[in-house]
């Protein structure tokens, strides 16, 4: 006679498991049998993943962008490079002032309420620091954008004139110190989070989010046709730093606590990323294919963004990831 | 405790919120029964959503856990290993030695309310405050649901609620019944409680009670009877918290919770460090190409 179907199912979850370890599923939890338990309590997970959808990533790509061309726009204004200076204001106020703030404001779960962002001033808390350097970010670039092109195409005569170039340094100036704060701050908003394969690269975060702001920046600017040696050279330190950030994230392992970064689609996507505008992109500029490095650096750091949100995703749904960064 | 009938300070009328006095809840999962009236009771008078109509086929659990829209959730942990001394009965599937190899806990889950709170620091808007009693509130009409005390709670507790759900959007837990005990009420949870195993009153009060129970499992044979209220830790205590039969893991809860703040020195160093290394970086590469 047959085993009943259940017998059967149980007989099948039983080489699964010999053969597997734990086995997914519900209802096969349970004591006293030979199928090994999921980690804590049913496999749940002991922190919450983030909630974070496409548009962060984005923002943090597009943030970084903006914030380095501020600087980049201000020392091509210091060595006389007005055009490049113009080109890396637009892409500084179309990214920073534009894009950023309308990537954020989609990702609220209520996005009428953005205002109340500025309701509070409160250094401990990263995601009110960005809410505020954007804010600023945006008050400078934009102005300084306008007076620069009113200055560069001499709209207004003499003095007026004068001052106008004047008040182009001055918010350039700003832009180019809250711009830096705008591309690395995104790393210390997920860095002291309780996700432990984030907070356990707190300090890695900031040094990529902001060196890949840095290379994208230089590299966008390269394929908008400003091929000069200097944004050569800061492709070359920008692709340099992340070969080296690559390196220590594989040096640097917490075994089951970071394994998200190391395993799973997640890890592939950081992976893949790092390689792109780490070595990659430094042997293509190595060899002279400029273009090429520059769009290599571009999806690499693009990529690397969504890696580290969906890195977020699988550790904070990992149990065995939180007990392992706490013991 | 059991026994106090009508002076038990879960049934007693007070007015913790006029007096500014802490206050917490002591959950003791040795008199849990498992009734999900605490769930049940926080749904109704908060207006909760409901969370899924779902079989999750762990135990009779099929909550999963806290979240926007579940702010009480009872445990069902099944475990190889005894509770204390307790009776055998007929349905024991021991050896025959008289032993009962398995036990049953139910623990009813719910927002710590942290000492130093990860949330509450975390939250850009203000809309995450310490309310008079020393509990975790958030504001739902402040709220705009930027999704950041979500990975900042070292618990899991708080979560964005999804559409189509009333007030969706916004984060939500635990409010410990704010407007209850404004009223001098007691929190619908630990109210309903019918075995008193979800204890409310004073801070101070509940702590000495809850060390007092644990001594007097111990001695009844409950050998990893523990309480878990982290204040070694930097979440620095929690105001609901709890007596555990062995170790903290088995029941989702962390065994070193940390509020995420500890991480912002090192992380904003770096930011800082990288901030001032790119402006170098670029102003070298501009005086070294002209």
């Amino acid at each position: 006679m047959d085993a009943p179907a259940s017998e059967k199912r149980l007989e099948q979850l039983r080489e699964k498991a010999r053969q597997e370890g734990v086995v997914p599923g519900r209802g096969v939890d349970v004591i006293g049998g030979p199928i090994p338990r999921k980690p804590g309590y049913y496999g749940e997970g002991v922190v919450k993943p983030p909630v974070w959808t496409w548009e962060v990533p984005l923002y943090f790509f597009f943030g970084g962008i903006a914030g380095m061309s501020a600087v980049i726009a201000l020392a091509a204004l210091l060595f006389h490079h007005v055009d490049l200076a113009r080109a890396a204001m637009w892409l500084a106020a179309i990214a920073g002032a534009i894009l950023s703030p309308l990537l954020l404001i989609m990702d609220l779960g209520r996005p009428h309420l953005f205002l109340n962002m500025l309701r509070v001033f409160k250094p401990r808390s990263p995601m009110s620091m960005g809410a505020w350097i954007l804010t600023a970010f945006g008050a400078c670039a934009v102005p300084g954008l306008i007076a620069l092109e009113l200055h560069a195409h001499q709209i207004f005569p003499g003095t007026l004139d004068q001052l106008l170039s004047f008040a182009a340094g001055i918010f350039i100036f700003g832009a180019a110190i809250f711009g830096p704060l705008l591309a690395t701050y995104t790393g210390v908003l997920i860095g002291a989070t309780a996700i432990p394969a984030w907070f356990l690269h707190r300090t890695l975060l900031p040094i990529h989010f902001g060196t890949a702001g840095l290379g994208s920046a230089a590299a966008l600017l390269e394929l908008l046709g400003h091929r000069i040696p200097a944004l050569n050279l800061m492709g070359f330190y920008a692709a340099a730093v992340e070969t080296a950030l690559l390196i220590w994230l594989s040096v640097a392992k917490h075994g089951a606590a970071d394994r998200a970064i190391h395993e799973h689609g997640s890890g592939w996507l950081v992976r893949i990323g790092e390689v792109l505008n780490g070595p990659l992109a430094l042997l293509l500029r190595f060899f002279g294919f400029i273009p090429w490095a520059a769009i290599s650096f571009l999806v690499g750091a693009l990529v690397s963004r969504f890696g580290w949100i969906a890195v977020g995703k699988v550790s904070g749904a990992d149990p065995e990831a939180v007990f392992a960064s706490q013991r | 405790m059991i026994g106090e009938g009508t002076h038990s300070t879960n049934q007693r009328r007070h007015n913790y919120v006029q007096e500014n006095v802490e206050v917490g809840f002591f959950t003791d999962p040795t008199v849990c029964i498992g009734c999900k009236a605490c769930e049940v009771a926080c749904k109704e008078w908060n207006e909760v959503p409901d969370d899924g109509f779902t079989w999750s086929g762990n135990s009779y659990d099929n909550t999963g856990h806290l979240g926007a829209s579940t702010w009480r959730h009872v445990l069902f942990l099944e475990q190889d290993r005894q509770k204390g001394n307790q009776v055998v009965g007929s349905h024991s599937l021991g050896n025959g030695d008289g032993e009962d190899p398995f036990r049953w806990v139910f623990l009813s889950d719910v927002c710590k309310h942290c000492e130093e709170a990860g949330c509450l620091e975390a939250c850009p808007t203000g809309s995450i405050v310490r309310t008079e009693v020393g509990s975790v509130l958030v504001q739902n009409d402040v709220c705009n649901g930027c999704g950041y005390c979500v990975v900042s709670c070292p618990f899991g507790v708080l979560d964005r609620r999804p559409e189509p759900l009333r007030d969706a959007g916004g984060a939500f837990k635990c409010t410990f019944c704010y407007d209850r005990q404004k009223s001098g009420l007691v929190p619908a949870c630990a109210k309903v409680c019918p075995t008193e195993s979800i204890v409310f009153g004073r801070l101070d009060d509940l702590r000495a009670r809850a060390t007092q129970r644990v001594q007097e499992l111990r001695q009844h044979g409950y050998d990893d009877a523990q309480l878990y209220d982290p204040q070694e830790t930097s979440v620095r205590g929690i105001h609901a918290f709890f007596l555990i039969l062995g170790e903290p893991e088995a029941y989702g809860l962390p065994p070193k919770p940390q509020v995420p703040t500890i991480h912002l020195k090192s992380a904003w160093t770096a930011a800082f460090a990288t901030a001032i290394a790119s402006i170098i970086a670029t102003l070298v590469a501009f005086a070294f190409s002209s």
